[in-house]
Parts: C-alpha cells; structure tokens; sequence
C-alpha cells in the first residue's frame, strides 16, 4: 500500500503503532445552529494519555459526549471498544469523569462508589478504590460534607472504580488547590503506567505537557495542532507584553512580530510571537515607555501562536 | 502488530439477568436512602398527611364520627392516604429528577453503564415505598387512636391498592421532571398538587364540597384512586371500580408519553 501523505502524518504522531482504543473520525457535530464540532479526527492509541487541550467553548466536552454515546455525530463516526457507546454495555470498559454542578449530597463516600462499581463486570475491590483516589479517611462521610477538592476525587473515584481499560477525564482538575492537582496528576500516571488508556480534557497546557504522552489542541470545533507536548509547546511559544507607551495602538501594531494589541486603561497588552524583538523596537521609539512587564501567554494566546503557525489549516477566524 | 487504524475490539459480554438484578436493587436501596436522608422530602411526604389526619381525622371529629354509614376517621385513611402517595410520588420522581437532569448528575449516570431504565425504576420503587410507609402509618393511628377497624383483608387491599395507585404520580412526576428546570419544579408541584387534592376531596369530603365541584373532581386522577382506595371498604361514591381503574391507566400513558418527549428532547440536546 502507498502512505499518503496524511498517513505519513499521523504516523509522525503515533510513533509506536498501538492499536486505538478510540477514534473519532471525520466526526462534525452541529446543534441547531451552531457548530460544535467540525471534520474532527481524534485518536486515542492503547496504553497511551492523550490530552485535548483547548480553550473553554472549544468542543472539547462535545467530543467527550460523543465517545460516551451522549449524544450523536451530524457526521463521521465514533468507535470505542466494544462498538457503540450509545448502548450501555458497552460503556462496561469505559471509566469517566465528567464535569457535574451537583451529586446527590445525602450518600455516603463508600455508597456512591459501591453503586458505581455494580455498573461494572469486574470492579475493584473498595478499599483499593478508595486508596486510588485517597478517600479512605472520609468514606463514611456524606458528599455534602466533602471539601471542592474531595468531591473531585470521589468523581474520580467513581471513574476508576469498575477497572475500566479506557478512561475518559473531562477537565478533572477544574477547581482544585495547586497540590491536589499535583496529587490527582500522580494518580492519574499510576493508572498509566499500569497500562489503562487516557483521554483527558483541559484548558491548561500545563497540565496537558505534564500528563500527556500526546496533545491535541482544539480550537473553535476543529483540530488546530496535535503533537508531543515538546512539539506544541514549542509551536505555543507565544508571549505577552505589558506596558505605557506615547505609541499609538495603530503603530505597535503594526511592529513586526506583534499579533494583537489591546488597550487596557493607560496601559497596553501586546501580543508576540517573541517579546525581545519588540522590546528593543518599543524601546528605541519611544523613551517614555513604562511600566513594562512580559508574561508567557496564557492558552488563549497561546492559540492565536498556533493558529498563526498553521495558516494552511483552515483555521475559522475568531468571532 | 496491528495497524495504527485497526480499533481494538474486545467482545463486550452481555451482563447476566442477576447481575442487572442486582444493579436495580441496589440502584432503589441508594435512592430509598438519598431520600430518606433528605429531610426536606422525607419529613415533609410523611409529616403533612399524617398531620392532616391528626388534626382532622382525630382531633376535630370524634372516634365516632360518622358520614352516613361510614366511619370518618375510616374514611380519611383512604383520602389522606391518597394525598400522602400523591405527594411521596410527585416530590420523589419530579424534584429528583429535575434537580438531577439539571445539574450534571443525571448525565454523568448515563454516561455510566447503568442501564437507563435502572435509573427511572429506582425513582418509582422509591416513591412506591414512602407511599407504603404513609399509609402504614396513617393506619396505625387510625387503628390505635381513631377507632378504625379493618379486616386483615381490607387492610392489604387498601394498602395495595394505594402503593399501587402511586403509579400515575410517578409518571406525572417524570413528566414535570423533564419539563421544570431544578430550582422551579418544587414550585410546580404545589401549585399542581395542593389544588388538585382539595379538588378531589382528598382534604374535605367530596359530599361537603359545591356540587359543581363535586362533578369537577370526576376529571381529576386523585379523585378515582380515593375512590378505588374508599371502595375497599364500602365508602366510596358507589362506582365501577374498572372506570377509576381505566383513567388512572390512560392518565399514566398520557404522562409517560409526555416524558418521554422530554427525555428525547432531553437527549437530542445536550449541549458541549
């Protein structure tokens, strides 16, 4: 058989050639009017972790949807193991976390996971689930006593409980305190490294570069770059600066090297790809410049970064 | 090795008929709990009725009291137990499954391999089983403080007759579960079920009610299952039994076809 070029591609991305767990492909979600997701190629290969990343509004949770059977393509088709989601049993191999604004508060740690684990054929014993998700001291307490951080661990317990092979998180850090994300991530690396398969959503692209063995980022319903975490960080190098100036917005603008410039009271947020380059030339114009300070972008400016690098994707303008 | 297109496949085993058993039992035992410990449901469907028939089965009226040939505080078990089960049912399905379906929880079991159907069973069982426990108790304080006397007979057929009346509720329940969002179904209720039970003579006797509201109650599903539950022992309005039985049928298909949009309007919509 000849590769194609886009096979060509995808292999890039997948150098061990795993069999996929799961696969969205050509998949284009529409509701009513609006397009969630469109033309999306989503591969999850065994024994791997791969990140969605993206901005909130992106998708992201629609393309979970769709692997769960939640809801159902426009277009393209959706494989998990087993067949299709949309019947329950075959979910029996799929674990998830889902973002959920309340659980019913009255049930028990232990209940909650006990129900649970009935779902599945083979589930892990209790007391192992609740090490997992380190909930051991509090099983006995009702969900409505539960601390942010401990009510996250017990969804993830609830994910993890039936030994599932795949396990979809969809932002499973949202919320949490910067040590129980650390604590979550380590967890989360176990069920890695004891062979489970990971698909997991966030809008941190560090949490994406510390977990993921490959990133997907999603933008706007359509696939804007996929990669290594080395790759994508190193394509998502964009900075941010800012500072007063004499300068008009016009003329900072029009600076190479700068993306986007805002004016935020006195001061003005100027996107770029490099900041040292701008720098010297805003320095040089203007002796009056103040006040400066230089971030690294943050996700949003980050995609402007890779959608700049991709021009021959396609990539729908911002609204 | 396979190709990097080749899906994985492993061949799903059916679960075994215990197995989904088991699930549905324990599915009923944590909703049986989740409201039992709720306070604001499980205080209030079994307060209110009881209360009602303290106050005004055997405070207000004597041991003796009697309309026509039936005793009174007789008679209040059958209206206030009806009231009693249309509350336990309304409340447990409808504000369960609105504040559910509304809040994320609802689609993180079906996201779950719960077989769906697991998750509505659990809802009616447990409603099925406060509907018990306030007829139980209605009849304990009738039995004990309001001079009722009922067969052994009677009493399994009232009891049965009012658990299984709960029926229609529950589907009513589902009903404006799927059409109230979380914070208004508690209020939809009251309004549909306070009204609909002084209307059906489940508070005042119907005979004590205007005559047009007396005809009125007759389009009203509360009034038929008093009815049934009055006929046990002879205190109803002397109808056939198959008429009550045939509204309350038609009513229960009426609310689950209307649940059912809302399920599939529910399903074509969730939104990312």
């Amino acid at each position: 058989m000849i590769a194609t070029l886009q096979d060509v591609q995808h292999q890039e991305y997948t150098p061990a050639t795993r069999p996929l767990v799961a696969q969205l492909h050509g998949v284009t979600k529409n509701f009513d009017q609006i397009r969630a997701l469109h033309k999306v190629d989503l591969s999850v290969p065994a024994g791997e972790l791969v990140a969605l990343l993206g901005p909130n509004g992106a998708g992201k949770t629609t393309a979970v949807k769709l692997l769960l059977g939640l809801t159902r393509p426009t277009s393209g088709s959706v494989r998990v193991p087993g067949g299709n989601p949309v019947q329950a049993e075959v979910r029996m191999s799929i674990g998830v976390m889902m973002q959920v604004a309340k659980v019913p508060e009255t049930l028990r740690v232990r209940e909650h996971i006990d129900l649970f684990s009935s779902y599945y054929p083979s589930p892990l014993p209790l007391e192992e689930t609740l090490a997992i998700a380190n909930l051991r001291d509090i099983k006995d307490r009702i969900f409505g006593e539960l601390s942010g951080g401990q009510k996250q661990r017990l969804l993830f317990a609830l994910a993890v409980c039936g030994n599932p092979d795949l396990l979809i998180l969809d932002e499973p850090t949202v919320g949490l305190d910067v040590e129980s994300r650390r604590l979550l991530w380590d967890q989360i690396r176990k069920l890695v490294a004891d062979g489970k398969t990971v698909l997991l959503t966030t809008h941190y692209l560090e949490e994406a570069d510390a977990l993921a063995d490959r990133i997907v980022v999603i933008n706007h319903g359509e696939i804007a770059a996929e990669g290594s975490p080395t790759e994508i960080k190193s394509r998502a190098s964009g900075r941010r600066i800012r500072c007063r100036t004499r300068l008009s917005v016009a003329t900072v603008a029009s600076l190479p090297g700068v993306l986007d410039v805002q004016t935020d009271r006195e001061y003005l947020d100027i996107r770029v790809t490099e900041a040292e380059p701008v720098l010297r030339e805003l320095l040089l114009r203007d002796s009056t410049v103040s006040g400066i300070e230089v971030t690294s972008a943050g996700l949003e400016d980050a995609f402007l970064a890779l959608t700049q690098h991709n021009s021959n994707a396609e990539i729908q303008g911002r609204n | 090795m396979a190709a990097a297109s080749a899906a994985v496949s492993p061949i799903i085993q059916p679960r075994p008929l215990s197995r989904t058993l088991a699930i549905f039992l324990k599915e009923a035992k944590y909703e049986f709990l989740t409201r039992l410990r709720l306070r604001a449901y499980s205080l209030a469907t079994v307060g209110f009725p009881v209360m009602f028939y303290v106050l005004f089965g055997l405070v207000l009226n004597g041991r003796d009291a009697a309309i026509g040939s039936t005793h009174f505080a007789t008679y209040l078990i059958a209206t206030y137990g009806t009231f009693g089960v249309m509350g336990a049912s309304l409340f447990g399905t409808a504000a369960g499954l609105a504040a559910e379906r509304g809040l994320g929880w609802l689609q993180v079991k079906r996201a779950s391999p719960m077989p769906p159907f697991a998750y509505f069973a659990a809802k009616v069982a447990m409603a099925m089983t406060f509907s018990a426990i306030v007829v139980a108790l209605l009849f304990v304080l009738g039995t004990t403080l309001g001079g009722v006397h009922l067969t052994a007979a009677e009493t399994v057929k009232l009891l049965g007759t009012l658990v299984v009346g709960s029926l229609p509720f529950c589907a009513m329940g589902l009903a404006i579960g799927y059409f109230c969002g979380p914070n208004s179904a508690v209020a939809v209720i009251n309004l549909i079920y306070l009204p609909l039970s002084f209307c059906s003579g489940l508070w005042v006797p119907l005979m004590f009610l205007p005559k047009l509201l007396q005809r009125f109650a007759h389009l009203l599903p509360p009034y038929h299952l008093a009815q049934l539950a009055l006929s046990v022992f002879g205190g109803g309005q002397n109808e056939s039994n198959w008429i009550h039985w045939e509204v309350l049928a038609g009513f229960t298909l009426i609310c689950l076809g209307v649940a059912r949009i809302g399920f599939q309007r529910d399903e074509g919509k969730m939104y990312g």
